[in-house]
């Protein structure tokens, strides 16, 4: 099983270096589709050049990385390609064992549930062998590493990338069941780019369910693993503030990254439906439009909790895929990241929903070009496309939502439900 | 309250007249001692109290365009520093003397131009400025809240003014190197110093007529009689200044005194409006002439540039004016015939002067100006581009360093990684770099260097900018026309052409030839070069309602579809029949007939 996965790494390193060292490199690096102002690896550079200079990177408004992210390029700056191209590995080898660790304890459940015959008769098609499961871990790496959004955002140097590698660690550290490190990594992650921040109730329920302490509001065992897991939290997320304020001796990063998130103040284009909503946006509602569009990342936390309580791996992927939406300066790295999960589960309309993503890919160059290059077109066109776009993501999440809804529900309640007189019924959604 | 000693006399006078009344015999004495206080203060008054000047300089350009620079000085010793409120006002205008006192201005230049100084054609301008509107100022080290006092400034001076200087913190900077004070006074902490343009500013009648208010003759006598805005801005070139700073007023600089220079420079392109006939007058010119000073100017005069003529080959002068005077201008020797218009012989038996220059030859011969500069966007794309600046140093063998000063709007994100500096091919380090990012929406790029511009070469300064998309209610009306972006500000030490021309040492003895003479080697140059227009991307302002409603449902829609799933249950259902069948249905029920 190993030797496959080498085989698609080295694939997967040899694109890359080869884009690197091509000319599409300086165009991929432009597009913004690719990056956004948080991620472009321009406004890094920029960071360092006024390190250089004497002037704290905050003053301007160029710069919104972490001061992390300044400490760990100040050293690696010569070597960018290889750290990202090594995020990406980190990426798909951390999808690797999580989704084989998954497919295990699926497998462990599966075997269980046969023994104890619970499956009802007619949903053993949808029992699934180990034959089938033996190439899923191999396919969500390759299609981490071999995604087109993966391999854009790796050439263009987006730090997304080494958001996404921070939070498959979290992952990893998290089905692997330590504690620690995925708070740790969780809270790394979440001083990244805050979002991540609605995964700990996924991860909480994940190693409330390995530990075997219910999920259940009056009992103390579940407070207390609660109080311990939110102490960790918390306590690296501040050493790591605190990290922050002696490595630049200011508070000035605070409004300069999480402020920059959340008020949205720089309207560059990106797939994302913040830019052109908030450029049109009349004034005096433009705060009361922020908080309802920046709640929608966490609004679904608790209502997906309760329905996937037993599910906390889905749950995770429907929270990165909500993050990758509906974030402020969204890029299709992140869209990369929870599609590498895509092999896991089982798809309802694949052929609509790869059709209308594949068409969203091509037209935004080519919109992007009408408008900013040809000017033969206006901003309405690429925000035609970045609305469609959005609408394939949201199909793709739903419908990924409801197959599994559908098959948990047949797995408990028979493949071919019948109504009472015994004739053929369908189900709906009520 | 200061006590000033024309008060003084007044008070001594008062007290004088009252003794005057007690008997006859005292009065032929204090009559006496009357007319010696008189005398004094009339002498205190010529002393430099309050003094004016007025002057105007004609250069004519080898181009064939009239260069016309009026200066008007008003000196007067009074005490503004540390708040003083001074209420006597003479000469002084009083407006600008309540600036100073309100604001604790230390210096204040405010320039109006219309037009573009045209260094490569016309040589250097005796004052430059920037196409649109200039203000710098430097405020006294009292002034705690400097930005508030700036901005409450600008928009008195808009008022006096007649212009719209919406200066505050988002277009104003503070140099730290390239605008030092020009008066007295050391204080070089540039916290205190406020500098911002306004390219875009058109200079018109209604800003000439206030600026022609503050001179203490108005336009009734002297010079500005030929200040007809109906002339001045049918001109290439129009600038109008006022420049305010405290000046020293005798060697020792134990008083100070404050400086009003009030210079307006003009352009005439009269080679091509004379009907190719190189002819001008001043009644050409200003359709006016001139016939006296004003009264209370203490000098009055008027320089023509004749250095290119010294034999008279080029052009005729008339009336001749047995009159010359030689300066050092800008590192140039030049020759002026100087008319005094204070003496009743400048104007002749018509007693009205009407200078007149009739060109014998039509050839013009440029002498390259040795320090010139030039600023141009490139990218045509509307996502980024470049900032070109290139400067020229045309001098054979002498280098020297150059101040180059960028104010660079918010909305256009520059990368100071990508400054690169080139010159002869190579790259130049800058010896300083003075750089303050911008912050969106509140304060814009400053790029200061000091830059080595080698002899005879040419100095690129390139640096790479984003264009921002702003919200839709940020735009100037007309936003497909474009932003400006100010002149970039080149301030030098340039050689002068006297320390260069090893003739002069035929003219100068010897023993006084060898090392340059300190004060001509170079002299002080300050270059603008050409305002940007930089187009940046737009949002359709026609649609922001269709553009929130489209975006919101698109939102609507994922919350509808996540929504749905997560509050509804699977059931078992009837199946849903086809449209096909529903529609039969529908007909089937209207024509009574039981459903399929």
């Amino acid at each position: 099983m190993a030797a496959p996965l080498t085989l698609l790494l080295i694939v997967a390193v040899t694109i890359r270096a080869a884009l690197f060292r091509s000319t599409f490199a300086y165009w991929i690096a432009e597009r913004v589709e690719v990056v956004s102002p948080l991620t472009a690896w321009k406004r890094v550079v920029e960071g360092l050049a006024l390190l250089d200079l004497g002037v704290s990177p905050y003053a301007g408004d160029v710069f919104h990385e972490t001061p992390l992210i300044i400490y760990l390029f100040h050293f690696l700056v010569d070597y960018a390609e290889i750290t990202f191209i090594l995020a990406d590995i980190i990426v798909a080898v951390a999808f690797y064992y999580v989704v084989k660790d998954y497919n295990k304890q699926v497998f462990r459940k599966q075997k269980f549930a046969l023994e104890a015959d619970r499956y009802p008769a007619d949903c053993h098609e949808l029992v699934r062998t180990p034959k089938e499961m033996y190439y899923i871990p191999l396919k969500a790496a390759l299609f981490y590493l071999l995604n087109p959004f993966s391999v854009l955002s790796c050439v263009a140097k987006s730090t997304c990338c080494l958001n996404n590698a921070v939070v498959s660690l979290f992952i990893l550290a998290t089905v692997k069941g330590n504690m620690l490190l995925s708070a740790i990594f969780l809270a790394l992650a979440t001083y990244q780019s805050l979002y991540p921040l609605t995964l700990c109730v996924g991860a909480l329920l994940y190693l409330m369910q390995r530990q075997f302490i219910p999920v259940n509001a009056y009992r103390l065992s579940f407070w207390w693993f609660v109080a311990q897991y939110a102490f960790m939290y918390l306590g690296s997320l501040l050493v790591m503030v605190a990290l922050s304020f002696f490595l630049l001796g200011s508070w000035d990063f605070l409004p300069s990254v999480y402020g920059f998130i959340l008020s949205v103040p720089d309207l560059t284009p990106n797939v994302g439906l913040f830019w052109y909503f908030f450029a049109e946006m009349f004034e005096h509602f433009r705060l009361f439009f922020l908080c309802v569009f920046q709640i929608n990342v966490f609004v679904y936390t608790v209502p997906l909790a309760i329905k996937l309580k037993e599910h906390p791996v889905f749950l995770i992927f429907m929270q990165l895929a909500i993050i990758s939406i509906f974030k402020s300066y969204p890029t299709v790295g992140d869209i990369a990241l929870y599609m590498a999960f895509l092999p896991v589960w089982i798809l309802r309309n694949v052929f609509l929903v790869s059709c209308v993503l594949l068409m969203c890919s091509a037209l935004f160059p080519v919109l992007w070009h009408l408008w900013i290059n040809a000017g033969s077109a206006n901003a309405n066109f690429y925000f035609a496309i970045t609305l469609v776009f959005n609408i394939a993501q949201m199909l793709l999440v739903s419908d990924y939502f409801y197959a599994f809804l559908r098959r948990e529900h047949h797995l408990v309640h028979g493949l071919y439900p019948k109504k009472k007189d015994g004739s053929e019924a369908t189900l709906v959604l009520k | 309250m200061i006590v000033t000693p024309p008060r003084l006399s007044h008070t001594k006078k008062k007290m004088v007249l009252h003794r005057c009344g007690v008997t006859v015999a005292l009065l032929v004495l204090i009559s006496l001692s009357v007319i010696v206080v008189a005398s004094r203060q009339e002498s205190t008054l010529n002393n430099g109290r309050h003094d004016f000047q007025e002057e105007l300089v004609i250069s004519p350009l080898q181009s064939g365009d009239i260069y016309a620079s009026f200066q008007f000085r008003t000196l007067w010793e009074a005490d503004f520093f540390g708040g003083n409120k001074v209420s006597h006002y003479r000469l002084f205008p009083k407006s600008l003397g309540q600036v100073i006192s309100k604001f604790s201005v230390r210096e204040l230049h405010i320039s109006l131009t219309q037009g573009y100084w045209r260094t490569m054609q016309w040589g250097q301008p005796y004052q430059p400025s920037p196409p649109g509107a200039e203000l710098w100022v430097w405020f006294q080290d009292s002034v705690t809240d400097v930005d508030g006092t700036w901005s409450e400034l600008t928009n008195v001076l808009s008022g006096i003014f007649c212009a719209s200087l919406n200066f505050d913190s988002i277009n104003s900077i503070q140099p730290s190197a390239s605008f030092k004070p020009l008066g007295i006074g050391n204080v070089t902490d540039h916290r205190f110093l406020r500098y911002a343009t306004l390219p875009r500013e058109t200079v018109c009648t209604e800003n000439l007529t206030p600026w022609k208010k503050l001179l203490p003759c108005g336009s009734k006598a002297g010079l500005a009689v030929l200040l007809k805005s109906e002339k001045l801005f049918h001109s290439s070139f129009h600038s109008q200044a006022v420049h305010i700073r405290p000046v020293c007023q005798d060697a020792q600089c134990a008083t100070t005194s404050w400086e009003l220079r009030q210079t307006l420079n003009v352009v005439f392109d009269l080679y091509v409006s004379g009907q190719g006939k190189r002819e001008w007058s001043l009644f050409k010119m200003f359709s006016r002439t001139l016939t006296e000073a004003c009264p209370l100017a203490s000098s009055s005069k008027i320089y023509v540039d004749v250095s290119d003529n010294s034999e008279g080959e080029d052009f005729v002068l008339s009336p001749a004016t047995p009159l010359l005077r030689q300066a050092v201008v800008l590192g140039d020797r030049r020759t002026f015939s100087v008319y005094d218009l204070t003496q009743k012989s400048t104007f002749g038996t018509t007693s009205s002067l009407n200078l007149l220059i009739r060109w014998k030859s039509s050839d013009a011969h440029m002498l390259r100006p040795l320090l010139h500069a030039e600023r141009y966007v490139a990218g045509y794309r509307l996502q980024s581009g470049e900032i070109h600046t290139l400067m020229y140093n045309n001098h054979p063998y002498r280098s020297f360093p150059v101040l180059l000063l960028d104010l660079v709007p918010w909305y256009l994100r520059l990368y100071i990684h990508t400054l690169s500096v080139t010159s002869k091919g190579k790259t130049n380090r800058p010896s300083y770099i003075h750089y303050e990012p911008s912050k969106d929406r509140v304060k814009p790029h400053t790029l200061e260097m000091l830059v080595q511009l080698p002899p005879n070469s040419v100095t690129e300064v390139t640096v790479h900018f984003d264009r921002i998309l702003l919200k839709w209610t940020e735009y100037p009306p007309d936003p497909n026309h474009g932003f400006y972006v100010g002149s970039s500000v080149v301030s030098s030490l340039v050689p002068s052409i006297v320390a260069m021309d090893t003739n002069a040492t035929h003219e100068c003895p010897l023993f006084n030839s060898f090392f340059p003479s300190k004060e001509e080697t170079s002299y002080f140059v300050r270059l603008y070069t050409e305002p940007l227009l930089v187009n940046l991307p737009t949002p359709d302002f026609s649609m922001p309602y269709n553009v929130i409603c489209l975006t919101c449902t698109v939102v609507a829609v994922g919350y509808g579809s996540l929504f749905n799933l997560l509050t509804r249950n699977f059931q078992i259902g009837e199946p849903r029949p086809g449209v096909a069948k529903r529609i039969a249905n529908v007909i089937r029920k209207m024509r009574g007939v039981p459903p399929l």
